[in-house]
């Protein structure tokens, strides 16, 4: 307990935990978690890569037409790809809602006007991509702004997972949530960037193999699409690309590990992260080769080096997992300790209310005292002896109704609307005869 | 209480959940249940009228194929990201309760995310292969057999959106068996269920019609038949609409009787109710006038005149929508949870100890004579902010005024006997959850707004106060409280 103070500040918030119990056991929804979080953001990979290197090759395709070609072939892949991206993108979201719910939503409340803006920001970045797509032939005299329509919604690609990272990394510590004071204040904790980079070029990297296979397919005509590049050449360039990319995640790596906050590295971690990186290495030895051996072998490895990148990812992934459930360990700790002190006197405090719930009991002998505690919860919000609150004094009430019990009692249960410049009295159905005695009894005692 | 609150505090919060639920259900009503089974009817048309050498009517075909176009677009941007900002909303909003649901429900909701993923595809499918199938008979018959499947697949995720919808309008059912099968067996289900069908198809009937007077022009060959499909799809369901509608708009109220244990007693429902008894007659019948003119006159027919009772449709629903909206308060999770976040079996304590000392976020866990506006801000923001703002929307200063006089000054004390017995003639209303101490710090905050005219920042802008009295160094002697006594 003690090492666990000192490890967390004195402000640092400890909330309850919901008090119920996880849906299934904690290690499988772990895994839920992780799968399908991977399947969610190689989705999100490819519609973010693919928009980069659709820009990429229509601006190039200016000069070159046989590039426009591939952008627009590229562009097919965008649509269909973000579409697979949201809809995978609920079940990671359900798993995290589950896993971490306290420190999911806290970051998403303290960045909550950003969190909340993704929702129009990628609606509009996917309306953008569509009219790029159907308007590709209509916008053939005005590439610019064709050109332009593109560029927004990449921008817009390129905006939303730092909104997405800022969130993921402010829910880890718990002990910062009182400073930060909205979403840029939360953008500036140490470790954004360097994750957000590390993204960018993993990104890069997939996007490189998945269209070094998508041209590549039996069934895509390429030739009849492509007349002046052949397939190599563009292979050759996707591999280039995830070569690339990949060398410069060994820089951008090592970086993300140095900004993270140490509170949660650990052996674990380093041994995760070192073995996905370690197999890495093969996947772009083999990626080497394709690229400087003889042309129609440029393919050979390519289902080892998926193999070998899959493992690569699937790692890190996991790495990520290993680091938020290393940092988060103390805290929720604490956490549960506290949900389980206060359910305790909640359910003491259910045992024993507080006295003035027991005082109508009490008070059983002063006359009417049943009805006026009926008064009490029901009326005097809105009505006292004398003088107007809400509704007119009970003295009115007394003159009016002294001698018609019956309209009183129909009043109360169903009111109507007499006086002009006060409001609509709301009715009383749900009182028992027995109430409604004993309240009329009092009303009508008041002098 | 456990959560930074996040608060809107000129739109009010539960705005923000009800615009983006309904542009939802919107689309996925008027472009996905009953649209599709439209699409898949006209589009089995043209191969019917096609000539005996062609596989379908190539001028037709297109007309439909752009209509499908359109929702494609609309489903895959604004239908899936409002699908999905209905989770985004509710968790700022509303965390402990969608926590809480979401714990439950992980199951039912994992199982409807597949049925999601499946019509997301099947949409994919259905609409990017459609050109293609346009090669031969068969591959064509197979495409319009693919939409009757997609049809049926949207209606079966319609109905368990709405068995979810319906359970948590359920109350006891929460405390007993924590099961789905509660959201079925809700006197409400089959009612809301037998209305959404026709509607939904009434809807897509009209919005097809409308897409139908923009894309086919004036002297189309195939805009006088297409109107008129419209009208014969719309003819068709709008008295099934009407039926159900009355159905629904009948069971309602014993909905309410079952959920509130008061009665129907509460001034906003029955306002919007008795506009239900306008909005149905007036929607369904401009819809039927339209059907009947357009399969008179189909020449006739404009843009606007489809426009409009178009616009009356989707309203009919929006309404629908807000009614139902009454039924779960004050709970959020019936007989659980109320609306304001804290749980009905917490309130004991809460009374007896005060809130503060127990909430995680606030400027101090106690009330004492110098911190009383800060507390009782803290107060505000943990019993009543859900539903009110301090001077927007429903702003909490408004509602005193009307009580007591609009633009008079509020009597603190007025105020205070007021709150506490709010809940009854109010059931829409949570009882006030604090102690008397708190009580009277909300009710000095309430005058000091009216006043000072201040607005409230949430924890989105203004961050969160970490309770100095209930965190951290004092976790060991909440734990010693708990065991000592
Ligand atoms: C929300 C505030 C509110 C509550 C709670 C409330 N009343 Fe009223 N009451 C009013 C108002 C406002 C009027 C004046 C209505 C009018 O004249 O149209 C009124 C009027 C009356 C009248 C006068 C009727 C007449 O014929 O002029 C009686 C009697 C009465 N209330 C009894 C009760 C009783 C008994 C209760 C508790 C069971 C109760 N009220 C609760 C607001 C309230
Ligand atoms: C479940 C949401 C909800 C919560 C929580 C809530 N209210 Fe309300 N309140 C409403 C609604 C809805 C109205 C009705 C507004 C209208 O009629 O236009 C209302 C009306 C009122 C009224 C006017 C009642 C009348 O007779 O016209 C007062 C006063 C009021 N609220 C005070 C409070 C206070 C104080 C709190 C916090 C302790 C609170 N409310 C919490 C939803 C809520």
């Amino acid at each position: 307990m003690n090492h666990m103070l000192t490890l967390l500040q004195s402000v640092t918030p400890v909330p309850r935990d919901i008090p119920l119990p996880l849906p299934l056991p904690e290690w499988l929804l772990v895994v839920l978690l992780v799968i399908s979080f991977l399947a969610h953001i190689l989705f999100v990979n490819l519609m973010l890569g693919g928009s980069l290197l659709t820009l990429w090759a229509q601006v190039k395709g200016l000069k070159d037409k046989a590039y426009d070609t591939l952008a627009y072939e590229i562009a097919k892949t965008i649509t269909v790809n973000k579409s697979l991206a949201v809809v995978l993108g609920v079940a990671p979201l359900l798993s995290i809602n589950v896993l971490y719910t306290v420190y999911f939503y806290s970051a998403n409340a303290l960045t909550g006007l950003m969190w909340i803006s993704i929702i129009p920001l990628v609606t509009a970045a996917f309306l953008l991509t569509y009219l790029h797509k159907y308007a590709w032939h209509k916008l053939e005299e005005h590439k610019g702004l064709h050109i332009a329509i593109l560029g927004l919604a990449v921008l817009i690609f390129l905006f939303i997972p730092l909104i997405f990272l800022t969130n993921i990394n402010l829910m880890l510590f718990p002990e910062k949530w009182g400073t930060v004071k909205g979403f840029v204040s939360a953008l500036a904790l140490p470790n954004v960037f360097p994750r957000y980079l590390h993204f960018l070029c993993a990104s890069l990297a997939i996007t490189g193999l998945f269209l070094f296979w998508y041209f590549g397919r039996r069934r895509y005509a390429f030739e009849t699409r492509f007349e002046t590049i052949s397939l190599y050449h563009i292979r050759k360039r996707m591999y280039s690309l995830t070569l690339g990319a990949s060398l410069f995640q060994f820089v951008l790596g090592p970086l993300v590990l140095i900004t993270l906050p140490s509170k949660g590295i650990q052996w674990n971690l380093i041994v995760v992260i070192l073995s996905g990186a370690a197999a890495a290495l093969p996947a772009m030895y083999w990626m080497w080769q394709g690229i400087s051996g003889k042309p129609e072998d440029i393919g050979k490895n390519f289902g080892k080096v998926i193999t070998a990148m899959s493992l690569t990812v699937l790692l890190m992934a996991s790495g990520r997992h290993v680091y938020r459930s290393n940092a988060l360990a103390p805290h929720k700790k604490l956490m549960a300790e506290k949900t389980k002190a206060f359910e305790k006197l909640s359910a003491e405090a259910r045992a024993q209310p507080a006295p003035e719930e027991n005082a109508t009991a009490a008070a059983k002998d002063i006359p009417h005292a049943a009805g006026k505690a009926v008064f009490q919860t029901n009326c005097a919000s809105c009505h006292k002896k004398d003088g107007r609150l809400v509704g007119p004094p009970v003295t009115e009430m007394v003159s009016i109704y002294h001698n018609d019990l019956p309209g009183l009692e129909a009043w109360i249960r169903k009111p109507g609307k007499k006086r002009e410049d006060y409001p609509q009295m709301p009715g009383f159905p749900q009182l028992s005869g027995q109430e409604m005695t004993a309240l009329t009894g009092y009303i009508l005692s008041v002098k | 209480m456990d959560f930074p609150m996040f608060h809107l505090d000129w739109l009010n919060d539960r705005f923000l959940i009800a615009v983006i639920a309904i542009v939802h259900v919107f689309i996925n009503h008027g472009l996905a249940v009953g649209f599709i089974p439209y699409i898949a009817w006209l589009e089995q048309k043209g191969v019917r009228m096609a000539g005996a050498a062609d596989i379908t009517d190539p001028e037709w075909d297109h007309l439909i194929y752009r209509k499908m176009k359109v929702a494609f677009i609309i489903t895959t941007t604004l239908g899936a990201m409002t699908g999905v900002g209905i989770w985004f909303s509710a968790g700022l909003i509303s965390p402990s309760s969608i926590g809480s649901l979401i714990r439950v429900f992980y199951f039912a909701w994992f199982v409807e995310w597949l049925t999601f993923v499946t019509e997301v595809v099947l949409i994919m499918i259905y609409f990017l292969t459609w050109k293609q199938s346009n090669h031969s008979l068969k591959a064509k018959i197979r495409h319009i057999r693919f939409g009757w499947f997609l049809s049926i697949f949207s209606w079966i995720t319609m109905c368990i959106i709405v068995s979810i919808l319906g359970f948590m309008m359920d109350p006891g059912n929460w405390n007993n068996d924590h099961s789905l099968i509660s959201g079925f067996t809700n006197p409400i289900y089959l009612p809301q269920l037998f209305f959404r069908t026709p509607t939904a198809m009434v809807l897509g009937g009209v919005f097809g019609m409308l897409l139908t007077t923009l894309f086919a022009s004036r002297n189309s060959k195939w805009r006088e038949t297409a109107l008129k499909d419209g009208a014969r799809w719309m003819l068709c369901w709008a008295p099934v609409s009407l039926a159900a509608a009355i159905i629904y708009y009948k069971a309602m109220p014993e909905a309410m009787r079952e959920n509130l244990s008061t009665a129907v007693g509460t001034m906003e429902f029955a306002q919007y109710y008795d506009l239900l008894r306008y909005i149905i007659p007036g929607a369904v019948s401009l819809v039927v006038v339209l059907g009947v003119w357009t399969w008179l006159r189909p020449r006739s027919v404009r843009m606007w005149m489809v426009l409009v009772p178009c616009i009356a449709a989707f309203g009919f629903l929006g309404i629908f929508e807000r009614v139902r909206e009454f039924i779960r308060k004050p709970y959020v999770i019936g007989g659980y949870m109320y609306s304001n976040l804290l749980r009905k079996e917490d309130y004991p304590l809460y009374k007896r100890n005060g809130l503060l000392t127990y909430a995680t976020y606030a400027t101090a866990g106690k009330v004492t004579p110098e911190n009383k506006l800060s507390t009782g801000q803290d107060v505000f923001m943990l019993s009543c902010s859900r539903c009110h703002t301090t001077n927007g929307i429903n702003s909490i200063v408004y509602v005193f005024e009307r009580l007591y006089g609009v633009g008079k000054p509020l009597d603190e004390n007025s105020v205070a006997a007021y709150i506490p017995n709010m809940h009854q003639g109010r059931t829409y209303m949570p009882p006030f959850p604090g102690n008397t101490e708190e009580l009277h710090a909300l009710a000095a905050y309430i005058k000091h707004l009216q006043v000072t005219g201040e607005s409230l920042e949430g924890a989105q802008s203004a961050g969160v106060m970490v309770n100095p009295d209930n965190n951290m160094h004092n976790t060991q002697p909440l734990a010693d409280t708990a065991q000592s006594k």
